[in-house]
């Protein structure tokens, strides 16, 4: 059942992406609005398949590397949904969607999908240490897809080169805005994951373990965008410099979500 | 079972659309301004065509760029294309001389077909533009609302539409901006988005630079300035634009405050520093600026680009971008053709259905098949009815479609004119649903 709904989830996020392809090129309303529903749809499927394999593992989604980062992907389809229905503007679903498709149909590759054994309970405030980290994650991904169509944008404009997808592409400052939005909900769900997973290991431990590579690495990654966010107003840094700066954390956080995890830390390596 | 006769066949009314006029390809515009029609004088024209009995249906679409007249001849047996003509010049007061080889002439699904062009914008001066489709839709409610469109005109006019919207909504034919004023607005969206709120400062008072702001105003910029070496000419366009004069000299004192601005200084170079420039960004708070430069000499420093957050568009560059949006329209045509192709092939089957005259037969059929089940259905629960008296029953039935289908063939033949038989026909078959299984 989870593996229908699996290749049901792809099937939907590859529609869209289509969709949202179309559009690109020749905008069209009926499209655009059946991207966006053909996306909502993935996103529906891709939540009750993570439903499926938890009950059936009889574990959270995020216990294995598989899960964690199917967990991933569905945050970052939920997170730009809420951004292009905040924002009404589409024109960056081509590539998000691209991103969630690739995600998708190279994970089972990447990272078998095998059942991982049931954990020992560790409990809601736990979940949500986690959940809420993976959400941050997904949201400066997104970030980063932005900042980085900002640049190209930029540079294009610059040159004076106005190809077909010039005209597509969202404006430099609709780029920005969305960009912001998205580094805040990360920062805002980065922040409230960093004081559950502390509060969890208080009361597991009774100490907090600040020496931690990743809890090093997470606070620097706030510190980094939270300066993205200072800084993208500023006269100096706005614009351009400010997306690239973005892009720039978002290698950290992908050093972080990756080697950080699997090389550095004992207490947050879980694979 | 009865048969049917051929005597009881509706006679088939030709449908046929005409069309002539001239347009830019064929007349120069000293002649276009002659042979032009007011809204007044293109209703006054249909009506004068319909009751000569040149046309049955008429609608005249006149705009800078063409005069055209369409119809639906009547069935006089004269040549339709020749009076419709004569009528244009003889209207006008032009010679048929000073017409001659500049009018064409279309009929039947060529017609159409130059209607769905027209409307599509692939017909226009410049490619894929979007005015036409208003004026093709203003033109055809002009003449329905006045009584002289009928059911072909109508099918015709209300397929264009649709073209014109389905062009416009699947293709690039008209996406792209396609004068130097317009594309340095969208330039100018491309780093704004919408831009309300925003606001432009105009430096000289050149043509081009007078239809960037009106562009800018029509996408509600907020804002706008006008500085030129006149005061007296600057506070006039500033007046027309709904802007605000400043003085030559407090140039580099408002360079800080707009986020859009437009150069169009004649004659004179660079009057925009990129020391000048420099001062305004960093008095800017960062927020990016805009230029469109029009000037020949460039009125903006072309180092300027280089400083952060500024974009800078001189004339060649908005020509550039011009060219290739040409280039990029045209490559949509055969996406466009394919959307005017099925349209017609639309019309076409509707046309030849009216045309067939098959409407009682149609009727007949429908009937018929709605006896049938019912007889089946009813005679299935009537076990004790006899194989003679179903025979009866049946004949019966039969006799009833005839009757009920007498009265509708009469009314048609009663028609007269083919515009009042083609709407009964219409009518028919929307009614009873009859186009709807052959589309």
């Amino acid at each position: 059942m989870a593996a229908h709904l699996t290749y049901l989830n792809l099937a939907l996020y590859a529609s869209s992406f289509l969709c949202y392809t179309r559009m690109f090129y020749a905008p069209h309303p009926w499209v655009g609005r059946l991207a966006t529903l053909l996306l909502g749809s993935g996103i529906v499927a891709h939540y009750f398949a993570l439903l499926e394999r938890s009950r059936w593992s009889h574990t959270v989604p995020y216990d294995d590397l598989y899960g964690s980062m199917s967990l991933f992907a569905w945050l970052l389809g939920l997170t730009y949904l809420g951004l292009e229905l905040l924002h009404r503007q589409r024109s960056v679903g081509a590539f998000v969607t691209l991103l969630l498709v690739a995600w998708l149909g190279l994970l089972p590759y990447a990272v078998p999908a095998s059942v991982p054994a049931p954990p020992p309970a560790r409990g809601p405030l736990f979940a949500f240490h986690v959940t809420l980290n993976t959400w941050a994650y997904a949201a400066f991904a997104l970030s980063f897809v932005l900042s980085a169509i900002y640049i190209a944008q930029d540079r294009l404009l610059r040159s004076r080169r106005a190809g077909t997808a010039f005209w597509s592409f969202p404006a430099l400052e609709v780029l920005d805005r969305m960009s912001r939005s998205s580094v805040y909900v990360g920062l805002a769900a980065l922040g409230m994951g960093v004081v559950m997973g502390l509060i969890w290991q208080h009361r597991l431990r009774g100490t907090y373990s600040w020496s931690d590579p990743k809890v090093i690495v997470t606070l620097a990654i706030i510190a980094a965008y939270a300066a993205y966010l200072r800084l993208s107003r500023s006269a100096a840094w706005r614009g351009s410099r400010a997306a690239v700066l973005c892009v720039c954390n978002f290698v950290v956080v992908l050093f972080s979500y990756t080697f950080v995890n699997l090389y550095l830390t004992r207490f947050h390596r879980f694979f | 079972m009865a048969t049917t006769s051929n005597s009881e066949r509706i006679s088939a009314p030709r449908v046929q659309i005409a069309v002539i006029g001239c347009n830019h390809r064929t007349a120069p515009l000293e002649l276009r301004e002659r042979v032009a029609f007011s809204p007044q004088q293109a209703l006054q024209a249909a009506d004068a065509l319909r009751h000569r009995g040149i046309l049955e249906e008429a609608v005249i679409l006149s705009t800078c760029n063409r005069s055209e007249l369409y119809g639906v001849p009547g069935e006089t047996g004269v040549d339709t294309g020749a009076a419709m003509e004569e009528f244009f010049t003889s209207f006008h007061g032009v010679s048929a001389a000073d017409l001659n080889g500049r009018m064409y002439r279309w009929a039947g699904a060529d017609a159409v077909r130059h209607l769905f062009k027209v409307a599509a914008g692939l017909d226009s001066m410049m490619l894929g533009e979007a005015e036409i489709l208003g004026q093709v839709r203003t033109a055809y409610t002009q003449a329905l609302d006045h009584g002289a469109t009928g059911p072909v005109l109508n099918r015709a006019f209300q397929g264009a539409i649709e073209v014109g919207k389905r062009v416009r909504a699947e293709t690039e034919v008209g996406a792209r901006p396609m004068s130097v004023a317009l594309a340095g607005v969208k330039l100018a969206e491309r780093v704004f988005g919408n831009l309300r709120g925003h606001s432009a400062l105009v430096v000289g008072a050149g043509e081009v630079a007078e239809q960037v702001v009106e562009h800018l105003r029509h996408r509600g910029i907020g804002s706008v300035q006008v500085v030129n070496r006149s005061y007296e000419r600057g506070a006039e366009l500033a007046r027309r634009m709904g802007g605000e004069a400043v003085p030559w000299d407090n140039l580099e004192a408002v360079l800080d405050a707009p986020d859009v601005l437009v150069a169009s200084v004649g004659g004179t170079g660079a009057v925009l520093t990129r020391a000048m420039l420099e001062r305004s960004m960093a008095g800017r708070s960062g927020r990016p600026i805009f230029l469109i430069d029009l000037g020949v000499p460039r009125n903006v420093d072309p180092d300027a680009s280089a400083l952060y957050n500024l974009y800078l568009y001189n004339i060649d560059d908005l020509g550039e971008i011009v060219e290739q949006n040409r280039k990029a329209r045209e490559a949509e045509i055969p996406r466009a053709e394919a959307i005017i192709d099925e349209q017609l092939s639309k019309f076409e089957s509707w046309r030849a259905a009216l045309e067939a005259g098959s409407i009682v037969d149609d009727l007949r059929d429908r009937f018929r098949e709605h006896r049938e089940s019912l007889i089946r259905e009813k005679f299935a629960a009537m076990p004790d009815v006899s194989p003679a008296e179903r025979e009866r029953i049946a004949h019966i039935t039969e006799e009833l479609i005839e009757r009920v289908l007498e009265q509708p063939t009469k009314q048609i033949r009663r028609g007269g004119a083919m515009r009042g038989r083609l709407g009964a026909v219409d009518a028919l078959r929307h009614l009873f649903g009859l186009d709807e299984e052959k589309d």
